[in-house]
Formats: C-alpha cells, structure tokens, sequence
C-alpha cells in the first residue's frame, strides 16, 4: 500500500499493552484527508487502542504509521508536539477539571497555537470569548459559558469536549465515543453536526461508536473491528447484516443478535444496540 | 444463615495486634533514649520555680510603651515570614515544575512513567530541594547572624532556604497527585508544557497548593519567632528579652499575639479556600 501524502495510512501496525495482551494485529488502512469513517465492533476489540494510536498517545509496536505524510515517531518531541497541534482527540469521556469554567475548558483546544503569554492571559480573562461561544453554539450550550463543568451533565460535558475539538480546528478529529452519554435524538443532532463542521473544514473525521445505526447513518464508511484485525472495511451502504452478525458473534450473545438483525439486506435503519460496559 | 461461631475471624486482627505491638516495643527505646522523666515535674521546688512564673502572667502586659514595643515587632515577625515565603516561591515554584512527573512528555506515551533519561534529569533538581530543606532554618538563622549581622535579614534568608525546599517538594508532590488527565489531554493537542499546566494541573491543584502555602506561611510565624531567639529580630526577640526578665506579664500578652496570629492565617486559609470553591 503506498502511503498517501496527507490523511492517515497504517501499515502493518501492531500494538500490545503492558501487560503483554495484543490489541492490535497487522492493522493496514488508509484514510484519505476529508473521509469521514465510523469504527464498530465489540467491547474490547481495540477501537480505543486505535484512536489513541492515531493520536499518538500510544507508540505502535511494530508497522509504521503516517499522519499527514508524516511519521510522528520518527519526529522530535518538539516536532511531534507540532503535529499534534493538528489533531484532536474527543474523549467519550472528557478530561474537563471539575472546577474549570466552560469558556476555559474549550479555549484550551488552541493551547497549541498560542503563545505562553496569550494562554495565560486568557486564563485570567478569556479574550477569546466569542470564539469559544461560537464554537459552544454549535452545540446548542452557548449558555453554559460560564458554568463550571462539574455542573455539567455527562452529555454536556461531551458537547463541551467536541466545541473544544472544534474550536482547536484539527485537521483530523478522532472521536472515541462521543454521544455516549446522550439520548439517541441528540446523539444523532450531535453527530450531524460534528460531521457537518469535519466537512466544511475539509478535516477527517474517525469515530468509534457502539450504535451501529448511527455509524451506517452518518458515516460513508464503515471499518468493523474485531480482536484488533479489521473484520471488514467498507462503504456503509454496502454492510450486510452478515457483515454485523459476524462482527458482534458472541458464544452467550449469539441469540440475541440473530433476533435484532433485520432480514432485509438492504434496510439501512439496522438497529442493533450492543449493550455498554 | 450462619451462627455468628461459624463466621471466619478476621483475617486482619493478627497483623494488626502483631503491628501495634512492634510499635509499643519500638517506643520503649525511645522513651529511655530520650530521658523523659516526668516526676521531675512534680519535684517541689520546681512546681514552685513554674508556678511563680506562670502565676505572673496574669494580667497580661498592656501598658502603651509595651504593647507599642508588640506592634512593631510583630509587624517585624509578619514582614520576615511574608517576606522569607515570597522568597522562598522563586525557588520552590519552578523546582516543583522541574522536579514533578506531572509535565513529563515522554511520560505522555508510556503510561505516566517518564522515560529513563528524564528521570534521571529530575534527579539533581530532587536533589537540590532535599539540600536546602535538610539543613533546620535556626542553623541558617545562626549562619546569617554572623554574616549579615543582628536583624530581620538573616531569619528572612533562612526561611526563604529551608521553605523553599520544603515547598518545591510538596508542590510537586501535589501536582503528580491530582487527575493528570486534563494535562495529558492537552499536551497530546500540542499544548506547551506551561500553558497546559495552567489549563489542566492548576485548577485542580490550587485549593491543596494555597491550604499548604497558608499553613507554610503560618509555620514560617512560628519560624521566625524562634530565629528571633538568636537574634534574627521580631516577637522572638521580645520573647526572649521578656523571658531573660522574668516579666511573665510581656510573655503572656506575647503568647496571646502567637495566637491571635495563628487565628489569623487559619482564618485566611479558610476565606481563600472559600473563595476557590
């Protein structure tokens, strides 16, 4: 596979935690800048091992990994620290300290590009305000601005996690989770707009999710993983309910997704709600 | 449901009576060690010797030319302890940013453990903190005495050395303490070291860093009353001259001060932590 020049390429990539456990295995894929693509498949199949991989939380094992043409690895820090700038990770659930104000919580997404001077004055008063308020509307919580985000319910506290990713303007958004804790209509509302503003930007968007309806109805491309190999990696329209039959397979659960599945092939409303850890 | 017989013992209460045990016949030595006898308390001539200084302390001094005497030397005292903490913050505050894993980026990509190397880097600076705070503050105060003669200026050098190794390490402490995972999030978007130490470690630092800095400041009181002993200027001096008289009446309305201090600084700890909440 030649590696493109901007967007994200693994090659071969495998990663094994601490405790000698392999989460990922021979993992080859690209994603061209601006795809948006949604990663299924069970607990434990490795969705978060390969966002913080792609964030460059976690170093791969073995295989290479390319971000915008470049290897992050065999940058320095201070490059690496660069490159970063460009990517935002949105946490399902986000690292906000629980006595931080909103407003401060989403201008820290531009830490990045200001200088020390500048983050620390806008510590002590947030000149950047309307900016975080934009990007905070988005999201339907401009009213929130000067709340403190322990006062925050779980999925206002995810809007507020993605306004900062939004407001931060990374070129590749990784979301792990990110509507987890909404209903299903705002989760929905929530996801339409954090691949309307990937769009607008021209920023890949990558995100794992666990409603298998909402990946095949927001996402072009859907990669379903299974024990850290890709199961199968393909436009959403074209997942079959064998395709998630076989992704979700499960010894105790395997009644229970056989009788969620609709029969139709074709039907894109395929609701299979695999229950939360 | 079982009789209370059948229940298994607590699996604890051995160790436990083996502990306190150990503990008790570790105290033992140290009692004889240390000559504690406390039946010379109760030999007659010294009830007698205590009793007539102790029963001088009533009324407390409070004539003009005294409590003026007071005033200026505990403005003298409050001047030296504020002073000796500012001080003693210069050095603590980037020795604390220098010596703590919290800001560490190579810990970013190996589960919070910094790399060997770093380190190794954070040695010196722990090693630096351990020097200036192993040497007591009187042996300062004494050293200073004789290189900058009597006064306030040798008890100000002495705190500002021994508190500034005691601060910088129990503010690195603090800082490895509290949730990284604001800080790593922002590190990982590109955030300079500084900036995301100001975004995510401080707001969650802040309350434990001004209740220690508060009660450091309280203890660098009681501190400089002591150097006065030796000359170092302050209530300590006037304690010292009052006690050479046996003016139990200056003691007292001196105690009263110490106290009314202390008050004073809990009150201020109390009205900061407050205003943080």
């Amino acid at each position: 596979m030649t590696p493109r020049l901007t967007g994200v390429g693994l090659t071969g990539v495998g990663l094994t935690h601490a405790n000698g456990q392999a989460a990922l295995t021979d993992l080859t894929l690209a994603v061209a800048q601006g795809e948006r693509v949604a990663i299924i498949g069970p607990s434990g199949a490795g969705k978060t091992s390969l966002l913080r991989l792609l964030a460059t939380a976690l170093q791969p094992g073995s295989g290479e990994l390319r971000l915008f043409g470049q290897q992050p690895w065999a940058l320095s820090a201070r490059q690496r620290q660069q490159l970063r700038r460009r990517i935002g990770l949105i946490h399902q659930s986000p690292p906000l300290p629980p006595r931080q104000r909103v407003v401060t919580a989403v201008l820290a997404g531009r830490l990045g590009h200001w200088s020390l001077a500048k983050a620390l004055l806008n510590l002590i008063y947030p000149q950047e305000r309307q900016a975080a308020s934009a990007a905070l509307a988005r999201l339907d919580l401009s009213d929130k601005l000067y709340e403190h985000c322990d006062q925050l319910s779980g999925g206002q506290q995810q809007r507020v996690g993605i306004a900062r990713v939004l407001y931060q303007g990374a070129e590749l958004i990784l979301a792990d989770e990110p509507v987890s804790a909404m209903d299903p209509v705002l989760a929905g509302h929530t996801l339409e707009i954090l691949s309307q503003e990937a769009q607008q930007r021209g920023s890949t968007l990558i995100a794992s999710l666990h409603a298998v309806d909402l990946a095949l109805g927001h996402f072009p491309r859907v990669i379903g993983l299974r024990d850290g190999r890709v199961l199968f990696d393909k436009p959403s329209q074209t997942v079959t309910p064998a395709d998630l039959e076989a992704l979700y397979a499960n010894a105790q659960l395997q009644t229970d997704v056989q009788t969620s599945v609709p029969a139709s092939p074709v039907a894109p409303p395929v609701t299979l709600h695999i229950p939360r850890c | 449901m079982n009789p209370p017989s059948a229940v298994a013992r607590d699996p604890a209460a051995l160790p436990r009576l083996l502990l306190t045990l150990l503990a008790l016949a570790l105290l033992w030595p140290g009692l004889a060690l240390s000559e504690l006898n406390l039946a010379v308390l109760w030999q007659a001539d010294n009830l007698a010797t205590m009793g007539k200084f102790v029963g001088a302390f009533w009324p407390p001094a409070h004539d003009a030319d005294f409590l003026d005497l007071l005033l200026t030397a505990t403005l003298q005292t409050l001047a030296m302890a504020t002073a000796g903490m500012a001080l003693a913050l210069l050095i603590a505050v980037p020795a604390a940013l220098l010596a703590s894993r919290a800001l560490s980026l190579s810990a970013l990509t190996r589960a919070g453990r910094p790399a060997p190397w770093a380190q190794a880097l954070r040695w010196p600076v722990r090693g630096l903190l351990i020097v200036l705070r192993s040497v007591p503050e009187i042996v300062w105060a004494l050293l200073f005495v004789r290189a900058v003669g009597l006064g306030p200026t040798a008890g100000v050098l002495a705190i500002a050395i021994t508190y500034s190794g005691m601060l910088g390490k129990v503010y690195a402490e603090i800082f490895e303490s509290v949730d990284q995972k604001p800080t790593r999030a922002l590190l990982l978007a590109g955030s300079g070291r500084l900036a995301a130490f100001c975004y995510g470690t401080l707001p969650n630092a802040a309350g434990e860093l001004l209740s220690y800095t508060v009660y450091r400041w309280e203890c660098a009181i009681r501190a400089s009353v002591v150097m006065g002993f030796v000359g170092a200027g302050g209530l300590g001096q006037q304690m010292d001259l009052s006690m050479r008289m046996f003016a139990g009446n200056e003691v007292a309305s001196l105690l009263l001060t110490f106290l009314a201090l202390v008050l004073l600084a809990d009150a201020l700890s109390r009205l900061l932590r407050g205003r943080l909440q």
